[in-house]
This record gives C-alpha cells, structure tokens and sequence, in this order.
C-alpha cells in the first residue's frame, strides 16, 4: 500500500511569532522553520505502517518555496521514502493545496493520506476535509488511533466530550490529532540517506491548478492587550459593574 | 530551569558564511559533508539536546550519582537518554566510517560538543569521554585491538575513560606508580589506584574500556617511562561480548562541587588484564596526540554554558521588572520597566554574549583547521592547519573556560536573589563551569603550554600562522570606513600583543621563570586580540549581507555590527592591563618570601 503525507513548512512551534510591521502579515524572514507538528505524527504514523508491513512505500509532498524541499527532506530522514515539491512563492489556500494533492493522488494512486488535522501557522483545519471531499474518498479526521485491518481503516477520533470510532473503507483520507503518536528523532545515519533520496519538483500549473489566492487579507494584528484587573469591594458592586461596565449580564 | 535553544542562525552564520564550510566538501572522505548536511545533522542534534538532554540537568544536579557496593547508578533519566542518543547514531558522528562511523568533519562534532554542553554538561561527559578513548585507541591502537574494540566504541554500547591522574600526580604526570608487569595471557598485569576518572564506572553501557596510563618494570624515570593500557571492565568473549570480570574496580565516587550527574570514580586496578596501546614508553606521545581534541572539547564546554547562561539570564532580564528606566524609553503603563532597560544589566548581558559569539567564531574556526590538517592532499596545508591549532588549542582552553564562568556568574548577578536559588538553574551553570578551568590541563598550564611550547617553537612559526592572516586583514580593511571601529582597536591591540610577545620571547630567554610570570596576562591578552580579529570578520560578513539586501534579515546582521562595536568599545581595552602586566615582569611575583604566605 501507498500512502501520501503532505507536510508543510510553519514558523517553528518555539518561535514567538510578530506581526509584521505594516500589518500585512506575520514575520517569516529570518524566522526558523520547521515540519508543521501535526505532519510528524502524519509522517510517523506512515512509518509505523510501513515497520509494519501494511505501507510499502511513503511519498511525502510539500507545497510551497523551494525552502520546503528541506521539510521534505526532514520527512525522509524520519522514513520517507521520496519526496514531491510543488514550488510556488504564492501563498497557497487550503482549497489549492486540495486541488493540487487530489491531482496528485490520481498520479500516485495511493491508498490513504494521511496529514496533519491543521497547520500551526494559520490553523485552517480545513486541507484533509476539503481533500476527501475532492476525491470523493471516505475521512477519519483528528485520529487518536489507526488501524489498517480486512482491508479498511479504522480511525479512533477525538471529538467533544469523548472518542468516536468509524471504519472506513480504502482509499481514505486519515487527518492526525495530537495524541496519535510521539514522532521519533531522525537518526543520524537517517539525515545522511534523506540527502540522497529523490525529490521530484513541479509547479502547480503542472497539475492544472492555479494557486491564485482567493481570500484577500485585510489587516494582521496582534490580539488586544490585556487590561489590568480591578477590585471590587462587594458582590453588589461586582453584579453592578458586570452589568453597566462589562455588559455581560 | 535554565532556557536554552540552539542559537542555528548564529551557528550557521560561523560556519557557512564566516568560515565557508562549504569548502570541507573538497576533501577527501567529505565529499557528502555539505552545508545542507551540516545544517540537517546540528538541527536534529539541537532537538535531541532541547527536548532530551536538558530536561535532565537540573534534576540530574540535584540527584547526583549513587554509588553502593561497587555499583555506581547515573541520576533518573540518564540511562534512557542515553540509549536514545546511540540509537540515534551520535556517538558515531566523527568517527572513521571503517569501524561504523559517520565520518562528519571535527566542525560539526565541535558544534555538536557546544549543543550537548549547553543543554546539559554533565550528560556529555560520558560519550565526551568515550570519544577520547576513541581517538587514542584509532590513532594508536594495533589493527587487532581496533578491530575488536573501536565499533563499540563508535555505536557507544561500551564506553570509555582516561585513567591518567593519581593522588600524587595530576599535573605532573611522571610522578605515577601505576605498575604494568608482563604477563602470559593478554601481555600486561596492570596494579595501582587511579582518582578523579570520569564516566570510571556508570550503568549507561554494557562494558567500559579503561585507557590506563602505567609504569613497565624499569621503566626511564618520569614522562619518558609511561606506556598507555587497554584495560576494559569485562573481558571480551570470542563473540565480542562482555565476558569475565576485570580485575578493576570503583572504589568510590567523589562528590562534587558541579557537573554531579557525572560520576567521577576512583578506580583499582588490581591484576587487571591490559593491552599495550601504541610502543612501550610513548604512552605521553599517544596521550599528546588526542590533547588537542580534548583541550578544544572543554573549550566547548565553557562556550556552551556560557551560551545557556547568556539566554538565561538575557530572558529573565527582558521579564523582571524593576525600577524605571534612567532617562531612557519607559513603559508609562507599568509601574517598573523590565531590567535589560538598567545599563548595568546590559553591560552584564553584552560582556558575555559579546565573547561568547567570538569565542564561537574562533572555535569553529579551529574545528576547520582540525579536518584540515587530517585532510588537506597537500602537505604544506595540512602543516600549517596543524600549527594554527596548536597555537590556538590552548587559548581556546583557557579562554573559553574562563569565559563559562563569568558568564555564568553574570547569569546569577542579573537573576539578583533568585539566581542564587537552585530551582532557577543558573547557579548550577556556575558549579559547572568551574572544573572546566581546572581539567584537561588547568588553564594556567595552558598559558604555559602557550609561552612555554608553541611560543618559540620553530622560530616563531605558529605565531606567524596567526599573526600573518590578521595583518592582512587589518591592512586590507585600513581605509574601509565601515569597519573603522574594528579596524582601528584591533590593529592597535595586535601592536601591543606583538610588543609583549617580543619581552616575553627575550626575558624568558634569559629567565624562564619571567615567561612563566607572564604567562596568564599573555594568553589573555591573545585571546582578546583573536576575539577581537573575529568580530573584524564577523562585521565584515555582515556588513556585505546589509548591502546586499540581507535577505530579510537586516535585524539579525545589524545585531552582529552592534555586538561587535560593544566588544571593539567595551570588552577590547581589557587587553591594556594586561600588556601593562606583561611588560611590569615577574620581579613583584617573587618578593614575598614564602614563610610570609
């Protein structure tokens, strides 16, 4: 069994993130950058399947600036087997990502994708939805467990107030929470192989798809100070300021 | 705790863009070592550093090791840590790739040493150890004990030690009584007590190889009579297990005023089986040859606490507030401004970043010259790497060390109380740099060693190694009026460090004991004026990333223009007192009679 991991390079989850002068965004240059979180565990989980016997081969896609092929190339020194980078300075919006991996798993015919359930940068949350819906495929999305069995999947999902499990047939779409796995470190014999590993690159337009953003951004601005506390002598006064100052009673 | 991230970018900047470590992959057996390489291995490391190994050195410090009946156990922790970093393959890092090595160049191993060091010191003892033992069993091992023991050092599933130090001789070490005797079985009988022997016994490993410094039946008196050992805890079985006990054994362990995590044994040695390493009597020249690795690695060690130290101690400033700034920006909303507003805070946090990014700078640069000299095709230049090192092993060690410490106790002045409390991590930093100054050579024989040895040695050569590459450069940059508040300074200190080598080359000649006098101020005076020509470089760098656009990085390449300036203004003029100590002699050492003490 294929499977495809799309990994995306995010500002590094210890990088305390600034909005950019003019408002037009949040600062990237100079910033360092690492795999979105939720990627590793994609690519982890790939891996466990792999060690398992049940994927035989591992394609992990980045969609971005070249700068992106060394996200790639973190993807196979944890156990990717190759790499595909679609290279555009565009930023791109989830719908385009989806567009670009659906073209991309007609090329590839993969049995499953698995990817993070949202990236840390913009926290969309939307690329594995919008993905499945695409391809028409079945999702298990914010998985806390996989398990590839009688040829389906079954997808432990973490959802409010508890656990859902669906089975799903293949191919499927599997997006990863938090609590599916703890991504390993890269070996170091592993960081030399990922050098030599092939990547493939190509541009969207080479999967007939026009990343032009859709979505046109306003303003960026940091969330609004937190003002200082006050006293209040009696529960009276608090009943009274909640309702005249604060208005939320 | 203590805050540490890998500072990448500064890494990176030193090695790519100062450096040119590109170059390394023109070498023979580097030819996969680029950049890219270099930049994918030390990111890992630092994750592997961050997330792991720094954890565990505030609880690590707290716990200590444990020793009972022989048996000594490393803090809580330390034993998962450490089967993660050989799982990892990093023990294996510069090591030959004939006995599983990853043979990365000695300037990523000497990144590596100031990541390990910097999230956790005591932690790196062990592999550091190992990876001595490593190189003198690689360069003077016989191919049969190389075989048999080197892999396991290389995957670090046994570890390693230097047995050098006794109770009556540290420093001196023709004064051992350790006794080797010729024996049927493996060749040798080693007798005799070993003190202060780091990773000496622990339960990281499965077995542990002992390099013993002994004596063979009349033997010549002193350093001439000292042959090196193979002595490992258990024997190996013909299937490269450990087999049979040894007969060597941990007597205690000493309790310390720093790195407690790392257990420091004394070792008997009672009819253990040894192997001869290298000739019998040249057990010193072995020793020698690996003195430059190891000198640079503790080198390291003082750069990486004196990192951690710098961040600690620059977030806690940016964080507190007290009192409101004098005369300068305030913040009207809070009743006290953070304290890195205070001048004398910064001073504090300037003083060691300033060194610190020097200290980098010429230690990255030594790690170069290190692979150079193993490698270069051309005689000539591996010659002359290997000068450059020598000159700079010592300064390295001493200056680095020293800076560790100051930093370090800076750390604690700008946490004010709290950096006097454990928890807060940064008095830790102060218990651990101290032995940095005082092992592999205490650092005043590393100003001796620099006086002593590499001073006079062939005519002056090592010196004009360094010496020619900072007048052409000074010379080159004379009118550029960018780099006028480096050029200028550093020219100035170079004159002086010239002058005083002279007096001391020509009273030394006529009385050793002024050289020794001078020794101290001389190193520190060169060191400031190597720092000093780094930061030229470093300004240079940066100045061409500022015209040429610098890629949306102004501020990064800006902070190293302002850094620089602090050292040139701030930090360089120290290099007076000690020309001016230098040149007043040894005359006033020596008045006091010594009943008087």
């Amino acid at each position: 069994m294929k499977i495809l991991v799309p990994v995306k390079r995010v500002v590094d989850y210890n990088v305390k993130v600034r909005v950019k002068a003019d408002g037009t965004g949040v600062e990237t240059a100079g910033v360092k950058m690492s795999m979105n979180p939720f990627d590793e565990i994609a690519i982890e989980e790939a891996v466990r399947l792999k060690e398992k016997g049940v994927a035989t081969e591992i394609v992990a896609i980045s969609i971005g600036v070249a700068a992106c092929s060394e996200t790639i190339r973190t993807a196979l020194a944890m156990g990717a087997d190759r790499g595909v980078l679609v290279e555009t300075d565009m930023a791109v919006e989830p719908i385009a990502v989806a567009k670009m991996l659906k073209a991309l798993v007609e090329k590839e015919q993969p049995q499953l994708v698995i990817l993070g359930k949202q990236a840390i940068d913009d926290d969309m949350s939307a690329t594995g939805q919008m993905l499945a819906a695409l391809l028409g495929w079945p999702q298990g999305t914010f998985a806390s467990k996989v398990a590839v069995e009688n040829g389906g999947i079954t997808v432990t999902r973490e959802v409010d107030g508890g656990l859902e499990t669906v089975a799903l047939t293949l191919p499927a779409v599997v997006t990863t929470d938090l609590r599916l796995n703890e991504p390993r470190y890269a070996s170091l014999p592993n960081i030399r192989k990922a050098r030599k590993k092939p990547i493939e690159t190509m541009k969207p337009a080479d999967l007939g798809v026009d990343p032009t953003p859709r979505l046109t951004v306003l303003r960026v601005t940091e969330p609004p100070k937190r003002r200082a506390g006050q006293k209040v002598g009696s529960v009276a006064e608090l009943v009274m300021k909640l309702r005249t100052e604060a208005k939320v009673i | 705790m203590a805050s540490y991230t890998a500072p990448l970018r500064d890494m990176r900047f030193v090695m790519h863009e100062l450096l040119d470590s590109s170059s390394l992959s023109t070498l023979p057996g580097y030819e996969q070592a680029t950049p890219e390489l270099m930049d994918a291995v030390i990111e890992e490391a630092a994750k592997l550093a961050q997330d792991i190994l720094l954890p565990l050195n505030l609880s690590g410090d707290a716990e200590g090791c444990t020793y009972e009946n022989g048996v000594v156990r490393t803090p809580k922790g330390f034993k998962d840590a450490y089967a993660q970093m050989i799982a990892g393959g990093w023990t294996s890092l510069a090591c030959d790739p004939e006995f599983g090595g990853q043979g990365m160049p000695k300037l990523v191993s000497t990144v590596f040493e100031e990541i390990v060091s910097s999230a956790n010191t005591a932690f790196g003892m062990y592999p550091g150890l190992s990876h001595g033992a490593y190189r003198a069993l690689h360069a003077h091992g016989s191919e049969a004990l190389k075989k048999q023991y080197l892999p396991k050092l290389v995957d670090g599933t046994w570890s390693g030690t230097m047995c050098l130090t006794e109770s009556q001789c540290g420093t001196d070490l023709g004064l051992i009584r350790t006794r080797a005797e010729p024996d049927a079985d493996s060749g040798f009988r080693i007798t005799g007590t070993k003190i202060f022997i780091s990773a000496g016994e622990h339960d990281l490993t499965e077995n542990i190889l002992h390099l013993v410094l002994a004596k063979l039946p009349g033997a010549p008196a002193g350093t001439r009579g000292i042959s090196l050992f193979l002595v490992p805890k258990f024997l190996p079985t013909a299937e490269g297990r450990p087999g049979a006990r040894n007969g060597v054994s941990c007597g205690s362990i000493e309790h310390k005023m720093g790195i407690k995590a790392s257990a420091t044994g004394v070792m008997h040695f009672d009819g253990a089986q040894g192997w001869l390493v290298g000739r019998e009597n040249s057990g010193m020249r072995c020793m020698f040859t690996m003195m430059n690795a190891a000198r640079l690695a503790v080198g390291m060690q003082g750069l990486g606490l004196a990192e951690t130290a710098y961040q600690s101690a620059a977030a806690y400033a940016r964080d507190r507030r007290q009192g409101k700034s004098v005369g300068g920006k305030t913040d009207p909303a809070q009743v006290a401004d953070p304290i890195i507003v205070h001048p004398d805070v910064r001073r504090m946090l300037l003083e060691s970043r300033s060194m610190t990014e020097a200290g980098r700078a010429l230690s990255y640069w030594c790690g170069m010259e290190l692979d150079r000299a193993e490698r270069h095709p051309d005689p000539a230049m591996r010659q002359e790497a290997d000068d450059l090192v020598a000159l700079l092993t010592p300064i390295l060690k001493a200056a680095l060390t020293d800076l560790g410490s100051d930093a370090a106790n800076a750390a604690v002045q700008v946490h004010g109380g709290h950096g006097y409390i454990h928890e807060w991590g940064v008095e830790q930093l102060v218990r651990d740099a101290r032995i940095c100054q005082i092992y592999e050579g205490t650092n005043g024989i590393q100003a001796l060693d620099l006086v002593g040895r590499k001073l006079g040695q062939d005519t002056g050569r090592l010196l004009r190694r360094f010496f020619h590459p900072v007048a052409e450069f000074l010379a080159a940059h004379e009118q550029d009026a960018a780099l006028s508040e480096f050029v200028g300074p550093t020219a100035k200190a170079l004159g002086r460090l010239q002058q005083a080598t002279m007096t001391v080359a020509a009273r030394g000649m006529a009385r050793p004991e002024e050289a020794a006098a001078a020794a101290t101020d001389y190193l520190r005076l060169f060191s400031l004026v190597a720092m000093a020509f780094m930061w030229c470089r470093m300004a240079e760098v940066a100045q061409r990333a500022l015209q040429a656009g610098a890629n949306g990085e102004a501020s990064f390449y800006q902070a190293k223009i302002d850094v620089g300036k602090f050292f040139m203004a701030r930090v360089l003029p120290r290099h007076s007192s000690h020309f001016q100590v230098v040149m007043a002699g040894g005359e006033t050492l020596m008045l006091l009679p010594e009943v008087a003490f």
